[in-house]
């Protein structure tokens, strides 16, 4: 029998008994429908939390003063104060795969206008800082070199501080709030980037020159951290490797002293949530892939109650000539056909419900893979449990098949 | 189109077919011997128990025999294969079944081309054509489309006809097929079987009612798995006279 034959055979066949083809393909509808949705999800919060780190500045590198610590033994207090102005400025001298770097020290407290007050961080900044963090002044300008040189009392805020503490004021350029005591006048308000991937609020910040905030309100002489930005992504490594030489050299470490900083990059955390977000997707497929292998079982079951019920019909194709081949060929399309009209409305339902888990604002992608694969899944389902019914109708005896009742 | 010397359609040399029942082995069949020749309408009767079904399962090729040897249109059958038995049913036999055994909620049309479904060297369109050529032939020319659950027993019978001309085989083999029909019906059937013989098919009906050996051209009695009695009937009744004399159906 041709394939557009069996094909015909097989249409028939489920036409016949809709309603329980429509359940045998239910589980299959669900099961793909449910992968479909997870790997969307998986993959929409994976692009999510790569927009959020890419917003946090362009190709960033971190430096953290004290050793890398992963393991938690407490650190002597002095190794958290290794990041010196000196170290600053022999990075602005000799960086070559670095375009920005700017110091940065920072402190929590309240911040007071008039009436009202918030509690807020304060960051000391160079001014490279807002090219690193892709920062935008929107209203005002922004501190100068000369305010960093002075240490002048300026700042810029966030739409945040600006909704806190001015709720009546039409422009706080020009304003002078309180930080822990200190005036500050502030010269600009940075353009709102809302809130990041952990909940925290981003425009909640006030800005001022670093060498404000390291003598007025910490006084201390070293950096909480040292901001710079790689050329590009790929330069990351290298850009590294020259910030190692330069920090070894400047603190004269021994070639076997471990680094008495740490070096972090937003790539290298960028693969760190990757990989995370890969281990989630990977979970939620794996449970959703189990309701793919029960829907198998159930079409197999339903197949062979469609075989031992069509006995009848399989003696008579026998002894019209069907051989044993085109019988479970026809059982073979049958379930076939039926994993594949599942999987298609699976993947219509997924698609589906992966809107609808986007109007609830759950971030959300269909990788195309993900319909190529369920697509194959479904194919290798009818095959598979349509395998052993197909071989059971085949073996049939025609003798006794056309007998039975 | 009878041939002047006729030809051998179905030849059985002393075949013989045992069966394993637990320890025991019955022998259905004991060395049956027979030519059967184009044109011929045999009837192949016995009481049950007499090997009959078991005959007919080698006839059709369904079976093969323990010892012995069958020829299907000069083609040994004994030592083939499934898959070749399944298209040597397909190119040279058509069944007709006791109790029709159509697909069902498929029209007459589809039903009566389905051994074509299994033969690679007809298209659709040459399958239709056959199938609506073999429903003419049995008088459903204006029931092609209709159901088999729209159908009496009759209509169903003949589609079952139709189905086993439509490959225009050697041999159309019968299985009681007036048993579920009544009389009435049955001589509607018979009178198609006496026409098909007419036009010089050859027709091998296996039933259990002596009756209706009085319409064909040959009787072979089974009895025991041997054969009691072959003779030629020379008195052929014509069953169109009989439909005729039987009373009238009345409406109630």
């Amino acid at each position: 029998m041709n394939f557009i034959n069996l094909l015909k055979v097989a249409f028939h066949a489920i036409a016949n008994n809709k309603f329980r083809s429509f359940l045998s393909m239910l589980g299959i509808i669900i099961g793909v429908a449910a992968i479909i949705i997870m790997m969307a999800i998986g993959q929409g919060l994976k692009e999510s939390v790569r927009k959020n780190i890419s917003q946090m500045g362009t190709n960033v590198i971190m430096i953290h003063p004290g050793a890398d610590m992963r393991g938690g033994i407490r650190q002597d207090p002095s190794a958290m104060q290794t990041l010196k102005q000196e170290d600053y400025e022999s990075i602005v001298r000799e960086k070559k795969f670095i375009t920005y770097v700017s110091p940065e020290v920072s402190s929590s407290g309240q911040a007071i206008y008039g009436a009202n007050n918030t509690l807020t961080s304060i960051y000391g900044e160079g001014l490279e800082y807002f090219d690193i963090k892709q920062w935008v002044v929107e209203d005002g300008e922004c501190f100068t070199e000369e305010d960093i040189k002075k240490s002048s009392k300026v700042c810029v805020v966030g739409k945040t501080i600006v909704n806190e503490l001015f709720p009546n004021v039409a422009d706080p350029i020009g304003k002078t709030i309180r930080f822990k005591s200190i005036p500050f006048r502030i010269v600009g308000v940075l353009k709102s980037k809302g809130y990041n991937n952990w909940g925290m609020d981003q425009d909640n910040v006030i800005i001022a020159p670093y060498t404000t905030v390291m003598k007025r309100i910490l006084a201390q002489t070293y950096f909480s951290s040292i901001n710079c930005s790689a050329i590009t992504e790929e330069m990351t490594d290298d850009a590294i490797e020259e910030l190692t030489t330069i920090l070894r050299n400047n603190h004269k470490l021994k070639d076997d002293a471990d680094d008495d900083f740490t070096i972090r990059s937003q790539q290298e955390l960028m693969e760190t949530m990757s990989s995370t977000m890969d281990a989630i997707t990977i979970i939620l497929v794996v449970a959703a892939a189990f309701s793919l292998l029960v829907a198998g079982i159930g079409i197999m079951n339903i197949m062979l109650v469609s075989v031992t019920e069509r006995t009848k019909e399989i003696g008579l194709r026998m002894s019209v000539g069907a051989r044993g081949i085109d019988i479970s060929n026809q059982f073979l399309i049958e379930s076939i056909m039926i994993s594949i009209t599942g999987g298609i409305l699976g993947i219509i339902v997924g698609w589906l419900g992966t809107y609808i888990c986007a109007a609830f604002n759950l971030p959300t992608s269909i990788p195309l893979w993900s319909i190529l694969v369920s697509f194959a899944v479904c194919t290798v389902i009818g095959v598979g449990f349509g395998y052993f019914p197909a071989q059971k109708a085949a073996s049939m005896d025609p003798i006794e098949a056309i007998r039975y009742e | 189109m009878q041939e002047k010397n006729k030809k051998v359609v179905i030849e059985l040399d002393n075949v013989k077919r045992d069966f394993i029942v637990g320890s025991e082995v019955v022998h259905a069949l004991r060395g049956i011997s027979f030519k059967i020749y184009e044109g011929e309408f045999v009837t192949i009767m016995g009481t049950s128990g007499s090997g009959k079904s078991t005959l007919l399962n080698q006839l059709g090729c369904l079976d093969t025999p323990t010892s012995g040897e069958y020829f299907l249109d000069g083609t040994p059958v004994r030592k083939m294969s499934k898959s070749q038995r399944a298209k040597l049913r397909n190119r040279k036999i058509g069944f007709v079944f006791q109790n029709y055994n159509l697909l069902s909620k498929t029209t007459a049309v589809e039903n009566a081309e389905l051994p074509l479904m299994y033969n690679a060297k007809y298209n659709a369109k040459q399958r239709r054509e056959a199938a609506i050529a073999a429903l003419e032939a049995v008088g459903l020319g204006n029931r092609l489309e209709h159901k088999s659950n729209q159908m009496s027993g009759g209509q169903m019978q003949r589609v079952a006809i139709a189905r086993a001309l439509v490959n225009n085989p050697a041999v159309i083999l019968a299985d009681e097929a007036t048993g579920n029909l009544d009389t009435r019906t049955s001589f509607e059937m018979l009178v198609l079987f006496q026409r098909l013989h007419a036009e010089g098919r050859t027709i091998i009906f296996v039933t259990h009612n002596p009756e209706i050996a009085q319409y064909s051209s040959r009787n072979i009695m089974l009895r025991d798995g041997k054969i009691r009695e072959d003779k030629e009937n020379n008195n052929i009744l014509s069953a169109a006279e009989a439909l005729a004399a039987l009373p009238k159906p009345q409406d109630d």
